[in-house]
């Protein structure tokens, strides 16, 4: 039994006269109960045919007898038909309206029994033929298909813009019989078509699934479901004109009639106007909507961790110019290769806590980095599955080394990049100096604390970063004589200070510069990270 | 860190400017006999303008009177201001449009242009407070100005500039005419 009430009768009979499906008109009449709308269409059809019959039977037996609990109803059925004419008309049009009526409803069934093979006019075929077997069949095979590893999935279904104008138009066709009664419809209490089809569909595809899957409101898995309908594409149209302001072109060729614009200029559009410029209720389509390829997304995965660099040759990306490899492999290629198919992911997005040049080598716990890896078919993994994912890392090239490997929340991601402004770093240094030294030349050096520069945007990165003079502060220095021409410089820096600048000056564009202070041309031969004081990701025992 | 050959010098080994930079040369600019620049080319594009070790101011241990960014009622390269990555505001230079103008204690004086076209960057401020880094370190903390052409144009602007190899041959012309009997 349908939880229909008596004013829902008119709603009904104009809905279905108008060319919906059962279904749709369960929507209008705010029928949450999931299961009325799993069952069979020709049933709803039915118990909806019989429940608006059933009354006016009934107005036709009592049409003599007015007796106060009949008076609802015949007022009910009056005030459907003549809702100008004053009550006390009522009595004068008693016969002739009962008889119009039984008309009606002879008329009403006769209409129905060819409506459901029509599309209906709101939900274009979503809530017909494209939320059953088929579908959840279709839906289930790509599941299959994609392989991924799940205990639950959320079924998102996009449709078609102009279902949000449709829905409109039939929303006026009915909003007058019910302001009639002296009741509101508040558009956002009829159930959506969205809703609707979820709940027939998600029952649906568990069960083709084999029971594995419970279909939830939140998942890391999402399956999506996409609708068109080119034939009633030009239905928003209209709106462009009449609520200019909703609408902003797009630079891609996509339309510009998106839900959100749409169900926008719907909220702004007075009634009258929008009777002026769409059919209600909306014309009859032709065919049903067209679904697309089911999509599958898995929600992303970050692994962390921290990476040693012993080449001199390695660059941090992948460094290719006009198309053309300039350089063989990079850092974060040999980290993702043997990741990337451990997840099954589609691609990944490296990032790390500042970066080297290709040219230097990051010793020591090496430098925090974490991944984000897309739509991963696969993403459970025990501990001991992360730590062999490292050992195949770290077997499988001498140029850079992981430690530290963990899956990570993609908020970690945060606290990875706040070390690469705050926290500090040390380096050491190979510098040669045109002047010959002596160990007594250089001891100075290591007495300098806390020596704040002013770094001009240095000539080589000028290209792609604002110009500005940035301060940064060498904390602490120590000098390792070597030998006339040269010696290693140990610096423990603030994070961002460039440390090549410091040592040959800039074209003096760096100050205090290592050439002012040994008062003679100095160059920087060779360069290492030797920490990166950034307390995260957290060690993982061995 | 690995053990290096230890050199007396490092003449063998590459500077910054070797390892970074390319060197190109403009000679005789607007016809003026001598007064060569020398454009550093760095790998991203970026070019610092220098004098060429041949110039006039760098001969006969002249010393410089004054330095001045101001080459026109109008026009002050001190005000040149650029912001942002893509380095709005710059001046757009042309090939002869004066950098900057020169003036030795010997009352000589001289005008440094741009050599190439793109967008003004920097001048160098801390000439005009040291002027001998012009004269001690012409090609590196006595650079004139720092450019950047235009990415479509950073390899046709070389089109106009004379490599290493033509330079010191056109150099070495002067030298052999001056001692040509005439």
């Amino acid at each position: 039994m349908l939880p229909l009430k008596e004013k829902d009768k008119p709603i009904i009979q104009k809905l279905l006269s108008a060319g919906c499906c059962a279904r749709c008109v369960l929507r209008f009449c705010c029928v949450s109960v999931q299961a009325a709308y799993r069952k069979p269409p020709e049933e709803t059809l039915e118990e909806l045919q019989i429940f608006i019959n059933d009354t006016k039977n009934d107005k036709c037996q009592d049409s003599v007898a007015l007796d106060s609990t009949d008076e609802y109803k015949l007022k009910d059925a009056a005030e459907s038909e003549t809702s100008e004419d004053p009550p006390n008309k009522r009595a004068k049009l008693e016969t002739s309206i009962t008889d119009a009526q039984s008309e009606e409803g002879a008329a009403a069934v006769v209409k129905l029994k060819d409506g459901d093979s029509r599309v209906c006019v709101v939900c274009l075929g979503i809530l017909q033929e494209l939320c059953g077997t088929t579908q959840a069949v279709k839906i289930t095979e790509a599941v299959k298909a994609g392989n991924y590893e799940f205990d639950t999935l959320v079924l998102s279904v996009s449709l078609p813009a102009q279902l949000c104008v449709r829905e409109h138009s039939c929303w006026l066709h009915v909003k007058k019989e019910v302001r009639e009664k002296g009741l509101v419809l508040n558009k956002d209490d009829v159930i959506q078509v969205k809703e609707a089809f979820k709940w027939i569909m998600q029952g649906m595809v568990a069960k083709e699934l084999g029971g594995i899957a419970v279909v939830t409101k939140v998942s890391p898995f999402e399956v999506s479901v996409e609708f068109t309908h080119s034939e009633t594409d030009a239905d928003c149209h209209f709106l462009a004109a009449t609520c200019p302001d909703c609408f902003k072109p797009t630079k891609n060729k996509q339309s510009v009639f998106t839900r959100m614009a749409v169900v926008k200029a719907l909220e702004k559009i007075p009634d009258g106007k929008f009777l002026k410029h769409y059919p209600c209720p909306p014309k009859q389509p032709t065919s049903s909507c067209s679904p697309q390829e089911v999509q599958c997304l898995h929600v992303s995965v970050f692994v962390a961790g921290r990476y040693n660099k012993f080449c001199r040759s390695l660059p941090q990306t992948p460094w290719v110019i006009d198309g053309e490899r300039r350089m063989e492999s990079s850092v974060e290629e040999l980290i993702a290769a043997p990741i990337l198919s451990a997840f099954r992911a589609d691609g990944f997005n490296f990032s790390s806590s500042g970066r080297e040049d290709v040219d230097v080598r990051t010793l020591g716990n090496g430098r925090p980095f974490a991944m984000e890896l897309l739509n991963p078919h696969k993403s459970r993994f025990s501990k001991e599955q992360i730590k062999q994912l490292q050992e195949t890392i770290n077997q499988s090239s001498d140029k850079i080394k992981v430690r530290d490997l963990q899956i990570v929340t993609r908020e970690a991601m945060s606290r990875m990049k706040e070390g690469e402004e705050e926290k500090t770093k040390s380096y050491t240094a190979l510098v040669w100096t045109q002047k010959p030294i002596q160990r007594e030349d250089i001891s100075f050096i290591d007495d300098i604390k806390d020596l704040t520069l002013d770094q001009k945007t240095p000539l080589r990165v000028l290209h792609r970063r604002a110009l500005a003079v940035r301060q940064r502060a060498i904390h602490s220095m120590s000098t390792r004589f070597l030998d006339s021409h040269h010696f290693y410089l140990r610096l423990k820096t603030q994070a961002g200070t460039y440390i090549k600048e410091f040592v040959h000056g800039d074209f003096g564009r760096t100050n205090p510069n290592l050439c002012q202070l040994l008062k003679t041309d100095t160059d920087i031969l060779e360069l290492d990270v030797e920490s990166v004081d950034v307390d995260w990701p957290p060690p993982v025992p061995e | 860190m690995e053990s290096v050959e230890h050199e007396d010098t490092k003449a063998n080994a590459p500077s910054v400017i070797d390892r970074y930079y390319t060197r190109w040369y403009r000679t005789d600019m607007k016809g003026k006999p001598c007064e060569d620049h020398c454009i550093l080319q760095h790998s991203n594009r970026i070019c610092v303008i220098t004098l060429a070790e041949t110039h006039p101011i760098l001969q006969n241990g002249r010393t410089i009177k004054c330095i001045n960014y101001q080459i026109s009622n109008g026009c002050s390269r001190l005000k040149n201001k650029v912001s942002g990555k893509s380095k709005r505001g710059g001046q757009f230079l042309t090939d002869f449009a004066p950098l900057c103008r020169i003036t030795c204690t010997d009352e000589t004086e001289y005008t440094i242009y741009s050599c190439i076209r793109g967008r003004l960057l920097e001048v160098n401020e801390n000439i005009l407070e040291t002027p001998n880094l012009l004269l001690e370190k012409p090609s590196t903390e006595g650079y004139i100005a720092v450019i950047l052409p235009k990415f479509e144009e950073s390899k046709s602007i070389t089109e106009n500039l004379l490599n290493r190899d033509e330079f010191e041959n056109i150099v070495s012309k002067r030298s052999s005419a001056q001692s040509q009997p005439s």
